[in-house]
């Protein structure tokens, strides 16, 4: 393409690069398009006829049969994975951006030698850890309760990370000294200038941290056997394993799963902002 | 001063506090762990006694086919999955910066999506789309001539590398995308000024001034892959899976936890999975470092 290209040329390429983007596309949607038709099916639809289409529409059928299952317990795990994930990841950036916002703000001793051991913790593969944190759980005697799924997702290096490089981008140095010349205490100044002015970098950390717990799976296997306790994820995996034995577990399997991912999709689409931002701060520094 | 370096502690105490108990202490813990044993007592009668075996544990580990082949799979799955996962979003990264591209908002947003599908839904719906009594794509391919069982041993390794590339591949765009709309444009317009094509500039300019980020995608996806566990676990529940309870690194340690009590073992396996991602985080990291070493001491 050099110098001038003539019209078709350009036509041409514009429609490669497109039609490869939208097979692209084609790809990674027509799981969910699936996923959508077969929620509106029955065990029998879904084993015989054409799963791209509403044949046999019963959703609402579905649906009923999801709620009356083992009386709700679907929506009782629904109400768990929003605990998990509501909870703690609110917790979880209020502590990750506190210790950002220590490390762009303060100075102090061995801070870098501090930060990097942080680093270090963004590297460690999480599910070795879960098999050990099971074992000390199991020795504190918390296995098997809230406590052993909330307290692990408190903690993401990442988000510190993260907090730290958005502090650096939010937060004007002389916001705070100003504060500070009012009287403001060190604390009080984080609270009421560097929490507020950092909120997108907030908001960042918990989408990320909330979606991370929503899709949590080995934590929860290994730490809870109670069914009442289940996420989410973990139910529907339960479910899935009854399925092969009875094919009326696979509408449920199927509904069930279009439910759970709703909640995420629709943080997504409306935080693009967000998590864009999440995404660059972590890549292009 | 003295209020400063209080209000510092206060702030990454709880962080710190947290640290300790859900990463280092566990990992301390494991390491520990690995190093003992349970034995029978006398003939079986006095129940268990925790007995110290110093690296039985890592040497029944290594020395258990299972688990080294469990690394073989690994292997196998890293030769495919990461270079297709760098060359797909790079590639679509590209095209979506070539300024022949329309729709750039629905394209990214398109193409993310899969990503916020949990891990776990995702593997089953794509279980469902592999299982030949429910998938529309199985009888399409069938219609087609094409006969491929996704759960045999040749089908198994590509059909976790799909879930996975379906789960990441829109993830790692946004990111060179975003790289890729950070580089100068300027330093593009000289290029075409040069007189160097679309290709020309993809590949000589554009790719390396994004060569970090790519680093840091293959360091990432390293480490994920390593803790590779949920997708294959679902496809073992498939009925004549060639996917085993001990396919993976993960699943071994998981099995020898919860199948045969023994923690010792898990713990061990644990260690040498963390170890194993240390040494190739390290690897990675001293690469890309040279690199941006060298450049500069020729700058």
């Amino acid at each position: 393409m050099t110098g001038r290209p003539r019209t078709g040329s350009v036509w041409l390429s514009k429609a490669a690069v497109n039609g490869a983007l939208v097979l692209a596309v084609v790809y990674m949607l027509f799981p969910l398009v699936w996923l959508l038709t077969a929620a509106t099916k029955d065990a029998g639809g879904l084993l015989a006829g054409n799963a791209f289409s509403f044949e046999g529409f019963d959703l609402g059928g579905n649906l009923s049969r999801l709620a009356a299952y083992n009386d709700g317990i679907y929506f009782h795990w629904y109400a768990n994975s929003l605990l998990y994930a509501g909870a703690g990841a609110l917790a979880c950036s209020l502590v990750s951006v506190a210790a950002g916002y220590a490390f762009h703000v303060y100075d102090f001793r061995g801070k870098e030698k501090l930060f990097g051991l942080v680093l270090l913790g963004v590297l460690v593969p999480t599910t070795a850890l879960a098999l050990p944190m099971y074992l000390l759980a199991s020795e504190i005697g918390v296995v098997n309760t809230y406590w052993a799924v909330l307290i692990p997702v408190l903690v993401n290096p990442f988000g510190v990370y993260l907090s730290r490089v958005f502090c650096a981008g939010y937060i004007p140095d002389e916001a705070l000294e100003a504060a500070r010349i009012d009287g403001a205490g060190e604390l009080r100044v984080f609270w009421s200038i560097g929490l507020r002015m950092v909120m997108p970098g907030f908001v960042t950390v918990f989408l990320f941290q909330f979606t991370a717990v929503w899709n949590n799976f080995f934590l929860p296997l290994v730490m809870l056997s109670d069914q009442k306790l289940y996420p989410l994820s973990l139910g529907l995996y339960a479910w899935n394993s009854n399925a092969h034995a009875e094919p009326d577990f696979y509408p449920l399997v199927v509904t069930g799963s279009l439910l759970a991912v709703v909640p995420l999709v629709v943080a997504f689409v409306s935080l693009q902002r967000h998590w864009k931002a999440g995404l660059t701060a972590g890549s292009v520094k | 001063m003295k209020a400063r370096t209080r209000a510092a502690t206060i702030l990454l105490t709880p962080f710190f506090l947290l640290f300790t108990a859900v990463m280092v202490v566990p990992i301390g813990y494991a390491v520990w762990l690995s190093l003992f044993t349970e034995k029978q007592s006398g003939l079986g009668f006095g129940g268990t006694e925790t007995v110290f075996t110093g690296l039985d544990n890592y040497t029944a580990a290594l020395g258990d086919r299972a688990f080294r082949e469990g690394f073989g799979v690994l292997l196998g799955y890293c030769l495919l999955y990461i270079p297709l996962l760098l060359a797909g979003a790079l590639g679509l990264a590209l095209l979506l910066d070539s300024a022949l591209a329309r729709a750039r908002r629905f394209f990214q947003l398109a193409l993310f999506l899969p990503h916020a599908v949990p891990g776990i839904i995702a593997a089953l719906i794509w279980v469902y789309l592999y299982t030949p009594q429910l998938s529309p794509v199985v009888q399409a391919m069938e219609a087609g001539g094409i006969g491929f069982d996704f759960f045999s041993p040749e089908g198994a390794l590509p059909s976790v590398v799909n879930i996975a590339l379906w789960e990441w591949l829109g993830y790692n765009m946004v990111i060179f995308y975003a790289a890729l709309q950070a580089i100068d444009r300027s330093v593009l317009e000289a290029a075409t000024v040069d007189g160097a094509g679309a290709w020309r500039i993809a590949f000589s300019v554009k790719i390396p001034l994004v060569k970090a980020s790519l680093a840091m995608v293959a360091l990432f996806t390293i480490i994920g892959s390593l803790q590779l566990f949920t997708e294959p676990l679902i496809l073992n529940k498939g009925t004549g899976s060639a996917v085993t309870s001990t396919w993976t690194p993960n699943m071994y340690a998981y099995t020898a936890a919860f199948d045969r009590n023994d923690y010792g073992l898990a713990a061990a396996a644990s260690v040498l999975l963390a170890l194993t991602a240390a040494l190739l985080s390290f690897a990675v990291t001293r690469m890309t470092g040279r690199r941006k070493a060298g450049k500069e001491r020729t700058a």
